[in-house]
């Protein structure tokens, strides 16, 4: 199955996110940031664009601790 | 009536409690109550409970409320050092609305005291004892009959009310033994608890808490305990009128002293002096009605609308029931007091000697022994002031605080 | 086609969580979670909140739950299981509820064996009240009540619960781990799910200690706190198994058969 620009492995609720960069430290592919924009409570989501590079390792997501993450897998 | 068997009063209120269903209990060893928590090895395993012998006091309590907001009746006993060690428990208790029975039998103090029967703990247990505001039924029952029957009506109140309830015995009761007529306890049984924490199985999770941070919330949740307080005011006051419909004077004792006047009084009744008692079964809610019925009209009426001319207050404590007897009569009768302390007990001659003097020569009133007070009566525009002011201390009022709703 | 390996666990609730950003206590109550999940026993598990930062716990599970006071909540957990012996109940606390104001509750749950299981959050501070020493606190570490760091001859020595719960005969599975890398994470899942399953089959009391940060209080980010955790806290704290049940039987199988060869 080839992939598709429109696959997302790793979606943020950018609302649940207080910035803290604890997944960009546990990414091993570095493609984790911080997003330019504030959420409604202030703080600099968490976020990937090059969800291409994405392994779905959930790295990311086990060291998050506001459950922001979700990981999907191609199948 | 059902077979009468002799039991120790700590025995009893053991056995009482198994009757009633409670199938928890946690405690910690202290005299003068160690044959509950012996008892309640013996029995308990058996009667399909469990009983913990808690690290301390303070675990034993809140083993009882783990136990309690699960949904089980659950019991826990000490004595006066013991029930200190509590308050905290209690306090989360009230706070938490779970329903819970503590049976205190009480040793003298402050401190480490001594081991003998006390009365000292009054108002811990009548005035809340524990940080917050909140209120805890207080029975104070006098015979190991009595023991029985209020620590039925203990676990009922408790789980009616979502509240904890003591009994608040004495080192006496609970050592003395007394025919029991257990048949005589009316049991009911526990009503639904869909709020316990049973497993969030097919509903929302159920929360045991007395946290809210933000001040109107925290308020709210006070204004309903109140609301609560005032229902149990309402309902639930316990009391033994002796000889009230034309007593001129009227002893007013609750747990052990309460069987020496009682004995003072039918001694007097027997000379045909008209002697009479007031007996508060629940300390909380104090019985006032009973004291509001006789002294209705001022000082000076007495003996046209009512004849009580006095009141005498004996307690194994410092006039700690008094100050409860001195809300109620507002100043309208003078109130005589008798208290020992330390596990002294009052002397029964005492008793009946003073009780002799109020009614035939009060000027003499006034023993060598014990502790002897007199609160006189007020004059009669001050009464008025008393009044009102009585019915606001015991808060009978309605949440406005207009204090509409004095008995 | 793509299917979601990971995400919120039934057992945990979907409100935010009020800790502050990088706390890892909202790591160890997914983790918490999870277990509960895959062992199935969400409608019959009842939680036990601290005092301390995770006082409102009772918020974040989506489960039974009850608030204890400071402390006390081994006590509160001995009440609900005796009383319901076939529920799983768990305990959620941190270092100053659980080893210094809650110290005899905790060694004698342990001590009774009581069926029930603990999480012992160990951040080496008092987080809710503003950073003052914990009894977990290291040596030298710098508190609000350790200004200068923490001297032994001034406050004493850092007490490891882990260890001296793992000489108590009640203790069926007690276990210390961390939450500083994606590694450990899943070391302390696993754990957590040890002590779950320790509880579920009846062996006796099972704790797993967690090394957690606490960045506001430490005065660090949390990638630094993580970084310090690592490099302060794991020494002073070694990982791994103080009691497990299941390698005490193996042992002692182990040396029945040897003792069957000699005969």
């Amino acid at each position: 199955m080839g992939t598709s620009t429109a696959v997302r492995r790793v979606v943020f609720d950018e609302e649940r996110c207080k910035g803290c960069e604890l997944c960009i430290n546990a990414c091993p592919k570095g493609i984790i940031h911080l997003a330019k924009h504030t959420n409604s409570r202030g703080f600099h989501p968490a976020t990937v664009e090059d969800q291409e590079k994405c392994t779905s390792c959930t790295f990311c997501a086990r060291m998050c601790p506001d459950t922001v993450i979700e990981v999907y897998r191609d199948k | 009536m059902g077979e009468l068997i002799l039991m120790k009063g700590n025995e009893a209120v053991a056995e009482a409690a198994i009757m009633a269903g409670c199938r928890f209990f946690a405690g910690y060893p202290i005299t003068p109550q160690n044959e509950i928590p012996e008892y309640m090895a013996k029995r308990m395993f058996a009667a399909g409970g469990t009983f913990v012998q808690a690290e301390s006091e303070i675990a034993a309590i809140n083993m009882v409320y783990g136990a309690a907001g699960a949904g089980a009746r659950a019991m826990t006993s000490s004595s006066s050092p013991g029930i200190s060690l509590k308050q905290e428990g209690i306090s989360y208790l009230a706070g938490s609305e779970l329903p819970a029975v503590i049976c205190n039998m009480q040793r003298a103090g402050p401190g480490l005291g001594g081991i003998q029967s006390a009365q000292g703990d009054y108002f811990q247990a009548t005035k809340g004892g524990g940080h917050g505001d909140y209120r805890m039924v207080t029975f104070g029952p006098s015979t190991v009959q009595e023991l029985v029957e209020v620590c039925v009506d203990a676990f009922d109140i408790a789980d009616r009310y979502r509240n904890p309830v003591m009994i608040l015995g004495d080192a006496v009761l609970g050592q003395m033994m007394e025919p029991v007529d257990l048949d005589q306890a009316k049991v009911k049984p526990a009503p639904a608890k869909p709020w316990a924490t049973t497993g969030a199985k097919g509903r929302k999770p159920n929360i045991i808490n007395s946290l809210y941070l933000q001040p109107e919330v925290c308020e709210k949740m006070d204004y309903h305990l109140q609301e609560k307080y005032r229902e149990i005011e309402k309902n639930e006051v316990r009391v033994e009128e002796v000889y009230l419909d034309d007593a001129e004077v009227v002893g007013v004792a609750y747990g052990t002293p309460a069987r020496l006047v009682r004995a003072a009084v039918e001694k007097l009744r027997d000379a045909g002096l008209k002697a009479g008692m007031i007996r508060p079964i629940t300390l909380w809610p104090f019985p006032s009605a009973s004291f509001e019925k006789v002294v209705a009209g001022t000082a000076a009426e007495a003996g046209t609308g009512n004849r009580v001319k006095s009141f005498f207050v004996v307690e194994m404590s410092s006039g700690q029931l008094l100050e409860d007897v001195r809300l109620a009569v507002a100043g309208r009768r003078p109130i005589y007091f008798h208290g020992r302390m330390g596990g002294m007990l009052p002397e029964p001659e005492v008793v009946l000697a003073e009780m002799r003097r109020l009614l035939t020569d009060p000027a003499a009133v006034g023993g060598e022994y014990g502790l002897n007070y007199v609160v006189p009566a007020l004059k009669p525009e001050a009464v008025a002031v008393a009044v009102a002011g009585a019915v606001h201390a015991r808060g009978a009022g309605d949440m406005g605080g207009t204090g509409g709703g004095a008995r | 086609m793509s299917t979601r390996i990971f995400g919120r666990p039934e057992s945990l609730a979907t409100i935010n969580f009020h800790y502050c950003p990088g706390c890892t206590h909202g790591i160890i109550h997914r983790l918490v979670a999870e277990a509960i999940d895959e062992f199935g026993v969400r409608e019959k598990t009842v939680g036990i909140a601290p005092v301390g930062c995770a006082v409102l716990a009772y918020n974040y599970f989506n489960l039974d739950m009850q608030e204890a006071s400071h402390g006390r909540a081994p006590a509160v957990a001995t009440g609900i299981k005796r009383v319901m012996p076939d529920s799983v109940v768990f305990a959620y606390q941190g270092d100053g509820d659980l080893a210094s104001i809650g110290t005899a509750e905790i060694v004698h749950a342990a001590g009774r064996g009581e069926k029930i299981t603990v999480i012992f959050v160990n951040n080496a501070i008092y987080g809710m009240t503003g950073g003052q020493m914990a009894p977990t606190t290291l040596i030298g570490q710098e508190t609000t009540t350790t200004p200068g760091g923490r001297d032994p001859a001034k406050s004493g020595f850092p007490i490891p619960i882990s260890e001296m719960l793992g000489k108590l005969p009640g203790a069926a599975y007690i276990s210390r781990v961390s939450v500083s890398s994606p590694t450990h994470v899943a070391r302390a899942k696993a754990a957590i799910k040890k002590a779950f399953q320790t509880q579920i089959e009846g062996r006796g009391f099972s704790m797993v200690e967690v090394l957690s940060t606490c960045p506001t209080n430490w005065g660090m980010t949390p990638r630094q706190a993580i970084e310090w955790l690592e490099k302060n806290m794991i020494p002073a704290f070694p990982l791994g198994e103080l009691r497990n049940w299941e390698k005490e039987q193996g042992q002692e199988k182990a040396q029945g058969s040897q003792v069957e060869v000699k005969h």
